[in-house]
């Protein structure tokens, strides 16, 4: 199957686990990476051991591009299934150097050509890790260490479970680029895991949304997660505005990059990866965004876009109220105290600038 | 010096018994790590049974079940030509049983540290069942192998009870090296005695502190 043909999942799913009920019937269309999104504790990594064949005592239906994986009778165990599975703690083989679990997997691939050694060794900068033991290699190493040798298996389909949950932000910066290639570089689709908004967001070109075992959402990122009904049931912690930029130019000098949002621009930590013209998400959480009723001046906040009040909803049981804005169509979201909002006076359809510091894009990409 | 017959006879029999032990002990105690069956408790009783019974009543039933009017008895002669009781045959029947948990329990507890987390990661990386445990379970659990290796060997060196009530005390053939002792403290020669015996002192000091050593010591971090 060429890589411009759509490939499709198929998944009819039912399964009880302690605390929740995993039920799925949903044909998901598999181009670049899909998101697999929601709270933690909803199933996302139960569906996903699913596809992979890991989880024996499920029933149900999974076919992927018309190959039954499983279904009734038919369960094709997880080793004969052409996936590649990127668990979240990386669990590389301890008693294999960095090069021997490549090898691993190199050797019991099913059939020569596809992926080669040392692009995959390129692609994710092993080259120095190579003759290294497992034990000595930090978080982010060790997930590049398991994707590449996911990679050398020639899967069909990469299946990758919050593979940055373990990490802390410096790490996940350091290797969310290298994840973000990899479907057009070695053309795989991908499902990705992660209850992190801006993961789904810098990552993800379609969202799958599943809540309490059952999906609730499909579609494309920008439209998903910026749905007010999402806001409140699948991120209940804050509001975030997913911004579809496209990028301007890299302004290489100042480690900035210069992106087109509607018309207006915005300044963010420079984005390498992707190139000028090419387009990009990024997320932002409403407490970043600050409102000003007249542009002011002397302030460092390097971003400010021009919009209208769209809606002011209080959030219950917070200090806070949630304030849409309205930039050339689309919506920034910003966290308000209701006293604030009060105190200027903020009502729908009134005119406003949003205030947005550089720093506040720090997680993207 | 006293006759060196019994140690070789001794070390012979251990040597038999692990081997046969690894190959039969291996696959037991992997699937005893991996199973959800309810017939787990009963199989790890009868595994744990030799800790716990006399030497003597697991001798006394050999005795009877590899006797020539047994079943298996009379096929062995019929195989054979020779009996399986008081034959260094039945020594190795009989102590593969009396030493089976050193075997098991040791593997047992490496297989279930190494958990199923390594074993799923070679399914995905295509590492069917047999290859998964041979590429994977079996290095992860190296030191359960030499601890359960040694400790089988050890306690089959130090058997007394069983060896005597299936083997006798026939020179070259069942007179084991704890036959021996008995035997020459039976005939008041103790110097014999205190050489066999401060050797096997010796001996058991040695392989404990071996496996305790290696234990202490850098343990393997799965992860």
């Amino acid at each position: 199957m060429s890589a411009s043909e759509r490939q499709q999942l198929l998944l009819r799913v039912k399964v009880s686990y302690p605390g929740f009920n995993l039920d799925i019937d949903q044909e998901i269309g598999l181009a670049g990476v899909v998101g697999l999104f929601g709270p933690s504790g909803g199933g996302k990594s139960s569906l996903l051991r699913i596809i992979a064949g890991l989880e024996r005592d499920a029933d149900g239906q999974v076919v992927f591009n018309g190959e039954e994986w499983q279904n009734g009778s038919t369960h094709v165990p997880a080793f004969r299934r052409p996936v590649g599975f990127v668990f979240q703690d990386a669990r590389l083989f301890p008693h294999l150097s960095v090069a021997g679990n490549l090898q691993f997997a190199q050797s019991r691939r099913s059939h020569d050509g596809g992926i080669i050694f040392d692009e995959v060794v390129s692609a994710l900068d092993l080259d120095q890790l190579l003759h290294r033991g497992t034990q000595a290699l930090s978080g982010g190493e060790r997930q590049r260490v398991a994707i590449a040798r996911t990679l050398l298996t020639n899967p069909r389909l990469l299946l990758l479970d919050e593979p940055l949950a373990a990490l802390d932000a410096g790490r996940k910066r350091e290797i969310l680029p290298y994840i973000e290639a990899l479907p057009k570089r070695f053309g795989i689709p991908a499902i990705y895991v992660s209850h992190a908004v801006s993961e789904i967001a810098s990552l993800a070109d379609d969202v799958v949304v599943l809540e309490e075992g059952r999906i609730t959402a499909v579609g494309p990122a920008v439209d998903i997660l910026n749905r007010d009904d999402l806001q409140s049931s699948a991120m209940p912690s804050e509001p975030v505005s997913i911004l579809e930029v496209r990028v301007a130019e890299h302004l290489e000098s100042l480690h900035l990059t210069r992106v087109d949002y509607r018309g207006q621009h915005i300044t963010v930590p420079i984005m390498k990866s992707i190139a000028a013209g090419d387009s990009a998400r990024l997320s932002l959480r409403a407490g970043d965004v600050v409102i000003a009723t007249a542009e002011p001046q002397g302030l460092s906040v390097r971003n400010m876009l021009s919009g209208n009040i769209i809606a002011i909803k209080p959030r219950p049981d917070s200090a806070f109220s949630t304030v849409s804005i309205d930039i050339g169509g689309s919506t920034v979201r910003a966290q308000l105290t209701h006293h604030a909002v009060e105190e200027l006076g903020l009502a729908p359809g009134m005119p406003v600038f949003a205030l947005i510091k550089t720093a506040s894009f720090d997680r993207n990409v | 010096m006293p006759d060196l017959g019994p140690l070789w006879l001794s070390l012979a029999l251990a040597s038999v018994t692990t081997i046969i032990l690894l190959l039969v002990g291996t696959p037991l105690a992997w699937w005893l790590s991996g199973t959800k069956s309810r017939l787990k408790p009963a199989i790890e009783a009868v595994t744990a049974l030799p800790l716990v019974l006399p030497p003597t009543v697991l001798g006394f039933y050999f005795l009877i079940a590899l006797g020539p009017a047994s079943p298996i008895g009379s096929f062995w002669m019929r195989v054979t030509g020779d009996a399986l009781t008081f034959s260094f045959s039945g020594l190795v029947v009989a102590s593969v049983f009396y030493s089976l948990p050193f075997m098991v329990q040791p593997l047992q507890n490496a297989f279930e540290t190494i958990g199923r987390g390594p074993l799923e990661v070679a399914a995905t990386l295509r590492a069917g069942p047999v290859d998964a445990f041979f590429a994977v379970a079996v290095p992860l659990a190296r030191r359960g192998f030499v601890t359960a290796a040694v400790l089988s060997f050890a306690h089959t060196i130090g058997e007394f009870g069983v060896v005597l009530m299936v083997g006798g005390n026939i020179p070259g053939k069942t007179r084991v090296i704890s036959i021996a002792i008995y035997e020459h403290v039976e005939t008041l020669n103790y110097g014999a005695a205190h050489i066999l015996s401060a050797g096997l002192i010796i001996f058991a000091f040695t392989v404990l502190l071996f496996v305790y050593g290696s234990r202490s010591g850098n343990p393997v971090h799965v992860r």
